[in-house]
């Protein structure tokens, strides 16, 4: 039996009992706990992480103007360094003016469409992608800090319905794996478990940098599940349980992940 | 022009033997992978890399499409002279890019 | 019953996994080098001359966590001084499409014979480092690596 086939199976009879409840606070690690001392080398080293590189287009496009304002980000939010210290450690945060929480990229949509009159940045894209890693590497090494009042928890308990849910052909979990089965091996990768504080990352089977709502439809096409759409509501919900999931974590935008 | 990360010491004590580290922004694409319409991609490579220190050439790499995409290059060598060193990457079609930095000797 | 359906439940994901990890190698690798592919190349590099064990020292990953980016590191134990130098530093693999991965040019003035790099891997396979020096002698090291995929395979980016 290979030893995927065997953890498949692990994992599929483990369901039959009530499943393991959250990890333990105090037993959270960061997925860089679980990569290669070089890959975690790569992270740390500003002149080694390709992401840097993105990070640098972000700030070429903060002082750049940009919509019927002509208005850079610079112009209104100053240097990013003071203005968005901790910012990306925030999100996803409840936006009052569509009553309900959006992720860091919708956040800066959002400041472009309406307070700079631009046109909003495909997910995805290179430049907001650039923007989301350069915001969120202001963050870096600050503890990840997303509100859970009583504005949020609906979302958040949103967001956990869709971690436990079994799905796609695999039946299976977000949570089987990450909850249930972080550190044992499938196909020669231990399993993190799935702590979002390093978003956007530089993936290496990407090859390039990428958002969390990327990470989560490839985990989704993984499992043999149909991903949700880029923006929609149940991923920026899920993103939101994960991140009160990695509370307390500092931040590692922008992350090297295999 | 690609984004290039450079890191070059300041300062150095001449004799000393100091450490480069080089990183620019290029898919390195190999002209193996299939892409959406079943075709193989076509191969996009940086396929050389130079440097010279006041000119005089240091170190010349070239790349195949092994080497990663973002290529990132770290090589050493003498602090000789106050002066400029010049970074040129050219990619397969003949383009080049150069990128310099500083350094002082003392 | 309920038992024959997670067998097969069992099965059908064991066979969706393998599935996976065929079609990405299918995509990736439409070719593969041959160890003699790699002597061929190794011989268009440095001639007929014979190559030693020694003095080289090639540093990779004996797992690789992704094949599209190892760290490589090479360093020739050499004095680099004007009549004692490496005069250049080759990379080979026996299983990717292709079996060069990087030559480097060095002289005296590198004071130290050593660079490092990231490399693609496109399969568990030996990799040799050999390095040319200003006598004229071959130098080699060599490593065996095993190369695993990422687990979950992704789609392709729409």
């Amino acid at each position: 039996m290979s030893r995927a086939t065997l953890v498949i199976a692990v994992v599929i009879v483990a369901t039959t009992v009530a499943r393991a409840a959250d990890i333990p606070l105090d037993q959270r690690r960061s997925d860089s706990d679980f990569v290669s001392a070089d890959t975690r080398a790569m992270q740390n080293d500003d002149t080694a992480n390709p992401a840097m590189l993105v990070v640098l287009d972000g700030e070429t496009l903060w002082n750049t103007r940009a919509g019927a304002t002509n208005k850079s980000c610079t112009d209104c939010h100053g240097d990013a360094k003071k203005s968005m210290k901790g910012v990306a450690a925030r999100y996803p945060a409840f936006a009052a003016k569509l009553g309900r929480p959006v992720d860091l990229e919708q956040e800066i949509n959002l400041s472009r469409v309406t307070d700079q009159k631009a046109a909003a940045l495909p997910f995805e894209s290179k430049e907001l992608l650039a923007l989301t890693a350069y915001i969120a590497r202001q963050s870096r090494g600050m503890p990840v800090a997303v509100k859970d009042d009583a504005k949020a928890k609906p979302f958040i308990d949103a967001g956990r319905v869709i971690y436990e849910r079994r799905q796609g052909q695999l039946d299976l979990s977000c949570a089987q794996c990450h909850d249930d089965n972080w550190g044992k091996k499938l196909a020669g990768n231990p399993v993190p478990q799935a702590m979002a504080n390093g978003y956007p990352i530089y993936r290496l089977e990407w090859q390039e940098v990428g958002s969390l709502q990327r990470r989560l439809r490839n985990c989704m096409s993984g499992m043999r599940a149909e991903p949700y759409d880029f923006g929609a509501p149940e991923l920026v919900d899920l993103e939101y349980f994960l991140m009160w999931r990695a509370r307390g974590l500092a931040m590692e935008s922008p992350a090297v992940r295999p | 022009m690609a984004r290039a990360l450079i890191h070059v010491p300041a300062s150095a004590k001449k004799g000393d033997i100091i450490e480069i580290k080089t990183l620019i922004s290029h898919v390195m694409e190999t002209g193996y992978r299939i892409g959406v319409t079943g075709q193989p991609i076509p191969r996009d490579i940086i396929d050389d890399f130079v440097c010279t220190y006041n000119g005089e050439e240091v170190f010349h790499a070239t790349l195949y499409p092994a080497i990663a995409a973002n290529p990132y290059i770290t090589f050493f060598t003498v602090a000789t002279e106050s002066g400029t060193l010049a970074f040129s990457w050219t990619d397969q079609h003949g383009a080049t890019q150069v990128q310099t930095a500083a350094i002082t000797v003392e | 019953m309920d038992r024959d359906r997670s067998r097969r439940e069992i099965l059908q994901a064991a066979g969706i996994l393998a599935g996976c990890g065929a079609l990405l190698q299918l995509s990736i690798r439409p070719a593969t080098a041959t160890p003699e592919m790699m002597k061929d190349a190794v011989r268009g590099v440095i001639g007929e001359a014979p190559v030693k064990k020694g003095k080289v020292k090639l540093d990779l990953p004996p797992l690789v966590e992704n094949g599209n980016s190892v760290p490589c590191t090479v360093s020739v134990d050499s004095p680099m001084t004007a009549d004692d130098y490496v005069k250049a530093i080759h990379i080979f693999n026996e299983k990717n499409p292709q079996p060069n991965v990087i030559s480097v040019k060095l002289g005296p003035r590198a004071g130290r014979a050593s660079f490092s790099t990231r490399i693609r891997l496109a399969d568990s396979q030996n990799v040799t480092a050999i390095a040319e020096l200003s006598d004229g002698s071959f130098w080699s090291d060599d490593i065996d690596v095993i190369v695993t995929l990422a687990a979950c395979v992704e789609e392709p980016k729409p």
